[in-house]
């Protein structure tokens, strides 16, 4: 080739042009080379976050909601993973075999999930709520585009209704609502965490990047309740209130010693696993949240004031007759006239004379402090939800009558478990214990609130009252030795007392010579025609307290011969 | 100097050879702990799960009712029953 023939190179073009040119393009190079330099060096952030969301992703930990169990270790309640499924109306494509299909699996009619997408209009419909992981499974397998599935949990109660108002329930979002499950919120829930992990082309975890927030399980909580004796209580509860035509009833069992609630139950309870239909009453755990006048089964606390200020002995004569005492424009009565009963008698057989005119001896404040001292008018500190005070008004505003009356219980109002940790005074040589829902470590730290003589004098009176001459034969336990007291009240109505509504309870404690338990027994309204706590209540009480004693194998301390009851009719009757 | 070079060349390829290797391998292994833990959260579900089946199959109403009436048993009456004491800890009851 022959480059001097070029045409090109024969022009003479000016220098400047080719400059130029070289100039463009170096320019050019530049302006990308700063641009890769800003994009790689300087402001990485954007092109790093695009980068890495083709691999990374955050994914959630879910945490579990904390078991709770009873003092063995038997599960009460747990949550186990359910799904839930949704739909995205615009986006879902629905015909009709798969309609059918998905409606089958779901358990609702194909026109029903219809209805509920064309309702929902927006960009989210919940189908169906709280199904098994399996069914969730073939529904996944339907392939159903718009159908998508979210993990929820849901908590189960295998004890039902029997521990329904101990335990409470969640709501929807695995969030206590009542109960245990709201009292111990904070350590039942567990908070569910996040990390950043890189993921294959599989879909599988190859790398970790970061803990976004660490995942917390929630904690188990293992309750003072056993099992067995709660189902027993309830199931006598319930038995009891279907017997006399009660309207309600309910029944606390404590343990002496440590103060640990063995068994609580109400009646009428609910399925905490099927809540579909609830009412008020259903839902009311009324050991706690309801208060009641108690009646006669305040009176021990008035007769151990008696005896700590060392007015009266147990053999002190009180003269009751001719059954009544009138102060001012009311009138108090016997449900028998007596003549004179001895203060163990007056526990005995329960008169509202005897204990008013024992009352009206004693100094107004003495009378209150027993009443405050044993916790009523204060919160019991068990945690739960809902927990009442009761009403102890002050003593200043006493006037005589009100005084005489709240000797055997009424112008007073309590619920039935501060009556039934009162009586842990009697059970423990005159110290109140602390309650607790939980099972207790270390040994507990009593309240001392009278004297081991007082509280030995009370308890052989208590034990009295059981007998055939007392008014509670009926809460005796073949061998075992039982005290207790009897309690029958009128309701109160719109400020007065109902002529014919009663609340009928009964406390006590056994074996009587190392008392293991305390149990309180109440029963609102009976309307078959008995309502003496010592027909009502004290029966309930007995085959409670037998079985719970027999479960913890406590030794029998009294010899084993059939229970002696008094002849029909002949029974003594307690003064209301 | 051109030798060395290939040495260097050959060395630095080995090296990064390597890398991949152990970098897939880490890889594998930890997906492999990943879906041992996964199995690990599912069997706790399903313990959960089986701790309710045993807790609903041992409800004290119905142990109490297949007792009664499948089995005929009933309650020893109380002067059946022997308490027997257990002695103090430590101390062993003798055959």
């Amino acid at each position: 080739m022959n480059f001097a023939t070029s045409p090109v190179l024969e022009l003479n073009l000016p220098v400047w042009r080719s400059r130029l040119l070289m100039l463009a393009f170096f320019s050019g190079f530049a302006v990308l080379a700063g641009r890769a330099v800003f994009l790689q060096g300087l402001d990485n952030e954007f092109l790093q976050a695009k980068g890495e969301s083709r691999y990374s992703r955050v994914i959630e930990i879910s945490a579990n909601r904390g078991r709770i169990t009873d003092r063995n270790g038997e599960v009460l309640a747990a949550s186990t993973p359910v799904k839930s499924v949704w739909a995205v109306p615009e986006e879902l494509k629905l015909q009709q075999p798969q309609l059918g299909r998905l409606a089958a699996l779901l358990g609702m009619q194909p026109r029903e999930i219809e209805k509920r997408i064309g309702d929902a209009g927006g960009d989210f419909v919940f189908l169906k709520r709280q199904i098994p992981p399996e069914v969730a499974q073939r529904v996944a397998d339907l392939r159903i585009p718009g159908l998508f599935q979210s993990r929820e949990y849901r908590r189960y109660y295998p004890g039902g209704e029997v521990m329904a108002h101990v335990l409470g329930f969640t709501g929807a979002n695995d969030v206590g609502q009542e109960g245990i499950e709201l009292a111990f919120q904070d350590r039942l829930a567990g908070k569910p965490g996040s990390r950043r992990v890189i993921r294959d082309r599989l879909g599988q975890i190859v790398e970790d990047v970061e803990d976004i927030r660490p995942s917390q399980e929630g904690r188990d909580i293992a309750l003072a309740l056993d099992a067995k004796i709660q189902n027993l209580a309830f199931s006598q509860l319930k038995a009891a209130v279907e017997l006399h035509r009660a309207r309600a009833g309910s029944i606390v069992v404590l343990d002496v010693a440590t103060g640990e609630v063995l068994a609580l139950a109400s009646f009428p309870t609910y399925n905490p696993n099927n809540r579909a239909r609830l009412s008020g009453a259903q839902l009311r755990n009324r050991a706690v949240t309801d208060t009641f006048e108690p009646g006669s089964t305040l009176k021990p606390f008035t007769i151990a004031v008696a005896l700590e200020s060392g007015r009266v002995t147990p053999h002190t004569v009180i003269p009751t007759a001719p059954g009544s005492l009138t102060i001012g424009t009311a009138t108090i009565r016997d449900a028998h006239a007596e003549g004179n009963l001895t203060v163990e008698q007056v526990i005995q057989k329960s008169s509202n004379v005897g204990a008013a005119k024992i009352a009206l001896s004693l100094p107004a404040e003495s009378m209150w402090n027993m009443f405050e001292s044993v916790g009523f008018g204060a919160v019991p500190h068990l945690g739960f939800p809902g927990e009442v005070t009761g009403r102890v008004r002050p003593y200043k505003h006493w006037r005589p009558i009100e005084q005489a009356t709240m000797a055997y219980g009424h112008g007073i109002s309590v619920s039935l478990i501060q009556l039934a940790r009162a009586y842990s005074v009697f059970a423990r040589d005159g110290e109140l214990v602390p309650l607790s829902l939980t099972r207790v470590a270390a040994p507990v730290v009593p309240q001392p609130v009278v004297s081991p003589k007082t509280a030995r004098m009370v308890r052989h009176m208590l034990e009295l009252a059981v007998q055939p001459e007392g008014t509670a034969p009926r809460a005796q336990i073949m061998g075992y030795r039982v005290a207790g007291k009897t309690g029958t009240a009128h309701k109160q109505e719109n400020g007065h007392y109902a002529p014919n509504k009663y609340v009928s309870s009964f406390v006590g404690f056994a074996p009587v010579s190392a008392p293991r338990l305390v149990i309180a027994v109440m029963v609102d309204e009976p309307t078959d025609g008995k309502y003496y706590g010592g027909a009502v209540a004290a029966p309930v009480f007995a085959r409670v307290m037998e079985g719970a004693l027999r479960r913890l194998s406590v030794s029998p301390d009294a010899p084993i011969k059939p229970i002696e009851l008094p002849p029909e009719g002949q029974e003594v009757k307690e003064s209301v | 100097m051109a030798r060395l070079n290939l040495l260097l060349l050959a060395v630095l390829t080995a090296c990064a050879l390597g890398l991949v290797t152990s970098q897939h391998k880490a890889r594998a292994l930890f997906a492999a702990l990943e879906q041992e833990q996964e199995r690990a959260r599912n069997l706790d579900v399903e313990y959960r799960q089986l701790q309710l089946e045993a807790s609903t199959w041992a409800r004290h109403s119905r142990v109490e009712r297949v007792a009664g009436q499948a089995l005929h048993m009933r309650v020893p009456e109380a002067g059946r029953i022997q308490v027997v004491v257990r002695p103090a800890s430590g101390a062993r009851v003798k055959p």
